[in-house]
């Protein structure tokens, strides 16, 4: 993936509800999540998403990132996670991309069978697909589409 | 540690705020949003300090005002519990919205862990 700090967004009046569009390369680092969430945010209310969907969205984009930076790039500083966002009323749809080897996601244990239930983590992809009405990666496992359709 | 009579040293937070309740330490959060990696791992030590340092026994998190948390939360709170079980304690938690409690129930963490709807429904279960 090229190194491109660029961020494009095409970001529309209140009075404008077309699609509001995001796309930046993030740093591998703890917290960069907030470089995307904070605007995802600003737009769901300004789309007029309500809470509990903004709240579900919120954790599944910070759940997909942070696994994309801590699993999937490893906290490399020399690679970067790719987020794409799309934001409309009735429909939220969030890519993200990360440089590492990819990885099964049907492999991923069940975190609320007894033996793993109080295990501190692996709960991230359980909760993308709880909380989203679609989540496809792709092949390689490097990918994940996310989307939100209202109702 | 006692300075003088009547006086108590206590350690300073920055992520938690302590108060006491008869026995009962109420531990509420400073942050409405716990999701960032740098406080997790703030407000755990400060909690673990809680359990270890000041050796309170029944401890509850307070969630008022909290807004959303992670799964990374998540694994912070089994990681107390399993601290506070440890040392032969008691940790309640209450006042959780709606949102943050659907992801308890979806990870079955509501099994783990104890939950009340109010604080003081909770305090008087200790």
């Amino acid at each position: 993936m090229a190194h491109d700090p660029s961020v494009r967004v095409a970001n529309p009046s209140p009075d404008d509800i077309g699609p509001w569009r995001l796309a930046v390369h993030l740093p591998s680092e703890r917290g960069a999540s907030r470089i995307v969430t904070e605007s995802l945010l600003e737009q769901l209310g300004i789309h007029g998403w309500e809470t509990a969907d903004v709240f579900s969205i919120h954790l599944a984009a910070e759940e997909a990132i942070v696994n994309a930076i801590v699993h999937g790039n490893k906290l490399d500083p020399h690679k970067q996670v790719y987020v794409e966002c799309l934001v409309s009323p009735e429909l939220v749809r969030l890519e993200i991309t990360d440089e590492g080897a990819g990885f099964d996601p049907a492999q991923v244990p069940d975190c609320t069978s007894d033996e793993r239930l109080e295990v501190p983590s692996g709960r991230g992809v359980m909760l993308m697909r709880t909380f989203m009405t679609r989540i496809e990666y792709n092949e390689k496992g490097n990918r994940v589409l996310m989307e939100k359709r209202k109702g | 540690m006692n300075l003088s009579e009547g006086f108590v040293c206590m350690p300073t937070h920055q992520r938690i705020d302590v108060s006491k309740v008869g026995d009962v330490t109420v531990v509420r959060f400073n942050d409405r949003k716990i999701l960032d990696e740098a406080k997790i791992i703030e407000f755990g030590a400060e909690l673990f300090s809680v359990v270890e340092l000041d050796n309170r026994k029944s401890i509850l998190l307070n969630f008022d005002g909290v807004e959303f948390l992670s799964s990374a939360a998540l694994g912070k709170l089994i990681t107390l519990d399993r601290k506070v079980k440890s040392h032969k304690g008691r940790l309640k938690m209450s006042n959780i919205r709606r949102e943050i409690y659907d992801v308890f129930l979806v990870t079955k963490l509501n099994k783990v862990f104890d939950i009340h709807d109010a604080e003081a429904e909770a305090i008087s279960a200790f």
